[in-house]
């Protein structure tokens, strides 16, 4: 473990190139081919995976290709990427996130609660009421000490309570008008592409910089691979994990505001066992649980990982929707195992 | 015990928190109890308390089993899907009789259970990720099995879910049964002791040459089995099977009464008494809310508040 950890920072601060393209940099140097397989599996994995399900896909269903299928399907996970996003920050700092989806949730109902005031109102009001949830969250785990998976689970529960208080328990859908701009903001397409889409592409652009280039991700880095040493380096640990809980927040409020733009209602129902989808997605684009490693692109190939599979089933029509849990489940159990198998082999060269 | 030794010490805030997190959960019953008695109607009768046993008794068994994986310094996310295998196993082998469909219910809760142990004793996984991967396969595999709702018309199921012995609902002297076996295990059995020292430092286990592995598996064994019992218990009493919604949250409530009797999320300690203490708190929390006419949502925020003073109040003694 720890060797996996000491080389973070120094990648983390490296001026190298994107994510992932360059395995070496993984690999101290003078490594063997088999550790360099290992870290290249680890780190293109999920991306060889889903090319190889979407041609399976491609060759089996006349229909997976076609503009309408590939379409929807990137619609509907521009919404999980979004949170996902905020998760991957989180992650890489050895956190976790578990009010996510009840954020989501709560974050839809706001924005559409808040269309009637006009599109500023329904972006802001679930970005600020999520972001300070986010905050909150942040300060209990860096100032209070409290252990990240309890304090968000807390907030699981009451961001859902919430939810429920001002919807009159669940019964009172908000719906937004059709024709306003916040709506075109979930429907509208851009070069034949849904708006969620290329909001996501901006917003992965911006989180991917802000890892890479800026200060603040080489402390997201720092923290996650050894709290004590990030501290004698003078990273700020406290405000770096208040930041991530926030940013998570942010993302889970904007990806509920633009979902029920998108429905052009906020549903009281939704982002349960969002938070697991979330946290699956990255793990399976090659972040690690542990901290101090991973990456935003792997994260997006996650995502669409587990929207290609979903789609698969879909197309099989006679697979019911349980079907994709259980791929979904044991999907994520191989995928932490052959990482934790590819961690120790590298870890013990 | 050890409060007893110290009572001549002086009262200073390190021991008021240690007092706080020992016995708080139980002053917490206290006080709603005694809250209840002086504002809740109908309160003090014996149908209502009945009624608060009963509907706690699946809580209590789930939460026994959270508490020896927290104790091991682990956590089983998978409770509330195996308690939806273990009814839809139920409902598909009640033909063969309520005996037979009891055992192979247990059996899909240990099947469980082995998965999660042999993720994480075997290949290392972090305990969240493993029981969070069965999680979502186990909810899958129970809709897989029984799509949708089902009626269980078993005269044998009817009477466990209803029936009593001197007036105690058999769920509830079930309940009691496994909490005195569960603790009996961990105070008195080389298998408790031995999970409290893996729990306590897993390195320290290794070295003093503990079969970490054999326990750590065993301790999800026994929570998927509990988990399953609590699944058919519940099916019992509500006289149908439901894979889509039974024991989805479930996971957080027993966590929930674990984290608030005091078990330390850090493994290494274990208080049963205090599970039981902390699944009726809840209980009656819900309960308190719901008779004055305080919507459900209040409901979960209170109980959000509750889990983070707890542990607040348990974080003063967190290990090391």
């Amino acid at each position: 473990m720890t060797h996996t950890h000491t080389e973070r920072p120094a990648r983390a601060t490296g001026t190298g190139p994107s994510p992932g393209e360059d395995p070496s940099d993984e690999a101290p140097l003078g490594a063997s081919r088999a550790e360099r397989l290992s870290a290249l599996a680890q780190q293109h994995g999920a991306l060889v995976t889903l090319l190889l399900v979407a041609i399976g896909a491609s060759i089996g269903f006349d229909t997976f290709l076609t503009g309408d299928n590939l379409e929807n399907m990137a619609v509907s996970s521009a919404f999980l990427a979004i949170v996902a996003l905020g998760m991957t920050f989180v992650i890489i700092t050895g956190g976790i996130d578990l009010s996510v989806g009840s954020l989501f949730a709560l974050g839809g109902v706001l924005g559409a609660w808040g269309s009637q005031y006009g599109t500023l109102v329904a972006l802001l009001l679930p970005l600020a009421v999520c972001g300070l949830i986010g905050l909150v969250n942040g300060l209990l785990i860096a100032k209070a000490r409290l252990a990240p998976f309890i304090v968000t689970l807390a907030a699981m529960l009451a961001a859902r309570g919430i939810l429920l208080a001002i919807t009159d328990e669940g019964s009172n859908t908000y719906l937004v008008d059709e024709k306003s701009f916040f709506a075109s903001l979930g429907q509208e397409k851009l070069l034949g592409v849904g708006v969620p889409v290329w909001i996501t592409a901006a917003l992965f652009v911006a989180g991917a910089v802000m890892l890479r280039r800026s200060r603040f991700g080489q402390y997201v880095y720092a923290v996650g691979g050894n709290e004590d040493a990030a501290a004698l380096m003078g990273a700020p640990v406290a405000r770096t994990k208040i930041a991530v809980y926030t940013l998570s927040g942010l993302c889970a409020g904007l990806a509920g505001a633009l979902n029920a733009a998108w429905l052009v209602s906020g549903v009281t129902i939704l982002g349960t066992g969002m938070e697991l989808e979330a946290i699956a997605a990255v793990v399976i684009g090659g972040t690690l649980l542990t901290g101090g490693f991973g990456f935003i692109s792997g994260s997006l190939v996650g995502v669409l990982l587990l929207k290609v599979i979903q789609n698969v089933i879909n197309q099989i029509g006679s697979l019911d929707s349980a079907y994709q849990q259980v791929v979904s489940g044991a999907f994520l159990a191989v995928v932490v195992i052959a990482q934790t198998w590819l961690g120790r082999r590298r870890r013990m060269m | 015990m050890t409060e007893l030794a110290l009572k001549g010490a002086p009262l200073d805030r390190a021991r008021l928190l240690r007092l706080l997190q020992d016995y708080g959960v139980y002053a917490g019953v206290a006080v709603l109890l005694l809250v209840n008695i002086a504002l809740t109607p109908h309160f003090l009768s014996t149908e209502n308390f009945r009624t608060q046993a009963v509907q706690v008794a699946p809580v209590l068994i789930v939460a026994l089993g959270m508490a020896l994986a927290i104790g091991s310094e682990g956590v089983d996310l998978s409770v509330g899907s195996v308690m939806a295998l273990s009814t839809s196993l139920l409902s598909l082998y009640l033909g063969y009789g309520p005996w037979v469909a009891l055992i192979v219910a247990m059996l899909g809760g240990a099947v469980i259970g082995l998965a999660n142990g042999s993720l994480i004793a075997f290949i290392g996984v972090q305990p969240i990720v493993a029981t969070l991967a069965l999680m979502v396969a186990g909810r899958g595999i129970a809709l897989v099995l029984l799509p949708q709702l089902k009626d269980v018309r078993d005269p044998g199921m009817s009477s466990l879910g209803s029936g009593d012995l001197f007036g105690i609902p058999y769920l509830v002297l079930i309940a009691a049964a496994l909490a005195l076996a569960v603790g009996f295990t961990v105070r008195r059995t080389t298998f408790g002791r031995q999970l409290l020292a893996i729990g306590d430092s897993r390195p320290a286990a290794q070295l003093a040459g503990l079969p970490v592995r054999r326990v750590l598996i065993l301790v999800y064994v026994i929570a998927g089995v509990l988990a399953a019992i609590a699944g058919v218990l519940a099916t019992a009493r509500l006289q149908a099977s439901d894979p889509t919604s039974l024991g989805t949250l479930m996971e957080l409530s027993a966590i929930t009464a674990v984290v608030v009797g005091g078990t330390p999320l850090s493994g290494g300690r274990i208080r049963i008494g205090g599970t039981v203490a902390g699944a009726v708190l809840i209980q009656l929390l819900t309960a308190t809310l719901i008779k004055h006419d305080l919507p459900p949502s209040w409901t979960q925020i209170a109980q959000a508040v509750v889990i983070v003073l707890a542990v607040y109040a348990a974080r003063e003694r967190g290990k090391r």
